[in-house]
């Protein structure tokens, strides 16, 4: 391989006319470094970028500034034809008029590829997904998740240096999708293929990926593994799209290298010790972030320190979690209750104005930034 | 009563096809079994029908002649054979000259910006406001030798010293040609639009991300995906092409006769139609099986299945 990234976006901008006239940045700006043989997704609600951005890597688009390498290859305006990246597209574009073997054949007649090797590749191909036997077949006598694997297929037929996909799994049901993810992640640890992934799914991205990168309104928020992501959100949007969190605001009464300790006013305590994220000073109005599942209610006859007072607002029973949401001194919390015993009695549960005490860990929660 | 109708489907199928098939038995299958009968009938000497059963006017047709030179019994006359294969080749020629021309200009429609194509569209369309023989009788001012073309070209000629005799292009076998095309072309371009217009864009991409130009992408996604609009537009031109006389009648005087002007001299003119409902039964036959191998080569155009 000529370069450590397989895929570089340096300080990439994309701009488009809306139909009002105006112009706007779908891509703001945008920095990313994709290592070879990496699972990468772009995560990010509609409308952030994450999309345009696969488009300008696959070459549907180009960059109005910056510029996007390929294996060390500045792209410039290289149409996708020549680009040895390929696409798996959320429609899954399949050429209706022709069958799942002439769909997979198509990517390698165009690169003259001789019939015999046409006949292994495909056949292969398809082994791989697991439609053997299906060649035959038009697209539309698929199911829906047979027609992904064709996508798949075709795509990964090409034998790319990277593969596009773009929410491959949205159209499939959930227990569908959940095998795929499984499939998907195996594949690509067995081919060794770049992986990049566009998803709006943010539980799609922390199962698969080895590293994830946040998006919203065009910019990158973060950038880290899932665990990176998930325990140590850059900031207050991060935080608050990738899985759930509890913001408490609070003061920050003093500062050490990679910890604070903030007086938070609906606690009515000071609370030391608690991990930092970049760029705060002291006397700055925070947030702190607490996961709801890393919050632990305690029965009201203990007492200890780091323990709160707070009266319980609703409980929803899900399966494997109860929900329950207190109130402390006007501020609501949400806090996940796993169900670790089997119980049927009514009593046994958190109800409605029960008085509990609620237990944090400072080193279970996280400083921000207000905004 | 009304309770019931509303659970049986089946029912309900029928009430609602039976305006269409009371029209379609009165107005169609009545009059094309009477054409038969009449086509087997023979003609009285005042122009009345005898009704029998002869084959006389369809051997007549097919070249059997018992008007013949140097005293023969019977001989092959080619001159309604003629007919026949003119207004069949005349058919083929304008529907691929169409295709030809609606092909590119249905491309240009489907891929131009959303708000325009609905003005490129509409002006397809403008023409057909008019009535056909109007438009055809403009062909006809602008072919003729004093037509504004021959002006034109006359001027121009004038202008570089050269000298110029105005071309003889009304009543002409090419006039007629143009006339047909020009007269035809939105039912090849509406169909053909509509096919390419269904095509999902992603598609384009499919085939540019697995290393397909455009050249490739054209003729491997782009045509078999819009076939189905080709063909649907082929039986819209071809059928009435086969069938119409005014055409020809306006463009083509008595120098182009095709079946058409046939069938009507038989009924308006010669005031035989025992012989003119044969004519339109070969006709119909001839333009049935054209239309069945072509389908059965191409579907019926119905396979439009995108996305």
């Amino acid at each position: 391989m000529a370069s450590e990234f397989a895929v570089e976006m340096r300080d990439v901008v994309k701009r488009f006319i809306t139909p009002e006239g105006n112009e706007m940045a779908a891509v703001d700006h945008v920095t990313m470094r994709i290592k070879n043989g990496e699972f990468f997704s772009m995560l990010g609600s509609s409308g952030c970028g994450k999309t345009t951005s696969l488009r300008m890597i696959a070459g549907f688009e180009w960059p109005t500034e910056g510029e996007i390498y390929i294996e060390g290859i500045p792209m410039g305006h290289t149409p996708p034809f020549q680009r040895k990246v390929n696409t798996v597209f959320q429609s899954y574009a399949l050429f209706q008029h022709l069958t799942v073997f002439q769909n997979l054949a198509f990517g390698l007649e165009m690169e003259g590829a001789g019939t015999d090797e046409i006949k292994k590749r495909v056949g292969h191909a398809l082994e791989m997904v697991q439609l053997t036997g299906m060649d035959r077949r038009k697209p539309k006598q698929l199911s829906g998740g047979q027609q992904q694997r064709v996508a798949l297929a075709r795509a990964l037929v090409k034998t790319p240096d990277v593969l596009l996909l773009d929410e491959p799994l949205g159209a499939l049901d959930l227990k569908l999708r959940k095998e795929m993810q499984l499939e998907l992640k195996a594949l690509q640890q067995q081919l060794g293929i770049t992986f990049i992934y566009v998803t709006h799914d943010q539980e799609e991205a922390l199962t698969m990926s080895d590293r994830i990168a946040v998006m919203s309104k065009g910019k990158v928020q973060q950038m880290g593994t899932p665990v990176e992501v998930y325990e140590r959100p850059a900031n207050k949007f991060v935080a608050d799209f990738i899985g759930e969190s509890n913001f408490l605001e609070g003061t920050i009464k003093s500062l050490s290298k990679d910890e604070a300790s903030v007086f938070i006013p609906s606690l009515n305590a000071e609370v030391k010790g608690m991990p930092i994220s970049e760029g705060l000073v002291t006397g700055e109005e925070v947030v702190v972030c607490v996961r709801p599942e890393k919050i632990k209610l305690v029965d009201k006859s203990v007492k200890s320190d780091g323990l709160f007072p707070g009266r319980v607002t609703n409980t929803v029973y899900i399966g494997a979690d109860t929900q329950v949401f207190v109130d402390v001194n006007g501020a609501k919390l949400k806090v996940w209750e796993q169900n670790r015993i089997s119980r049927l009695d009514p009593k046994s549960f958190y109800t409605v104005g029960q008085e509990v005490w609620l237990m944090l860990v400072p080193e279970n929660t996280l400083v921000l930034k207000k905004d | 009563m009304l309770q019931r109708l509303r659970e049986n489907k089946s029912a309900q199928g029928t009430l609602l096809a039976l305006p269409t098939t009371v029209w379609l038995f009165v107005l169609l299958i009545i009059p094309l079994i009477l054409t038969l009968i009449v086509s087997f009938g023979r003609r009285s000497p005042d122009g009345d029908v005898i009704y029998t059963f002869t084959l006389d006017n369809y051997t007549r047709l097919l070249g059997y002649s018992t008007d013949c030179p140097d005293g023969q019994a019977s001989c092959f006359d080619p001159l309604y054979v003629n007919i026949l294969g003119r207004s069949l080749s005349l058919a083929f020629n304008t529907t691929l000259f169409v295709i030809t021309l609606a092909y590119p200009l249905a491309y240009f429609i489907a891929r131009a910006h959303p708000k325009r194509r609905n003005l490129f569209l509409f002006m397809v369309l403008i023409p057909l406001w008019t009535n056909f023989v109007i438009r055809v009788y403009a062909w006809m001012m602008l072919l003729r030798k004093e037509g504004a073309i021959n002006i034109i070209i006359g001027w121009v000629m004038n202008a570089l010293n050269i000298p110029f005799t105005p071309f003889e292009m009304l009543y002409t076998p090419g006039a007629v040609l143009v006339g047909m095309i020009y007269e035809f072309l939105p039912f090849m371009i509406l169909p053909i639009y509509t096919s390419l217009e269904k095509i999902d864009t992603s598609l384009y991409e499919a085939a540019a991300d697995l290393g397909a130009n455009s050249i490739k992408t054209f003729l491997r996604v782009t045509l078999p995906l819009s076939m189905p609009g080709v063909v649907a537009g082929t039986i819209l031109v071809f059928i009435p092409v086969m069938g119409t006389f005014i055409v020809s009648d306006i463009l083509g005087g008595r120098q182009v006769i095709l079946v058409g002007n046939l069938i009507q001299r038989q009924f308006l003119d010669a005031r035989d139609p025992t012989f003119g409902s044969a004519a339109s039964l070969i006709l119909m036959v001839m333009t049935l099986i054209v239309t069945y191998f072509y389908t059965r080569k191409f579907g019926f155009g119905e396979e439009i299945v995108v996305g």
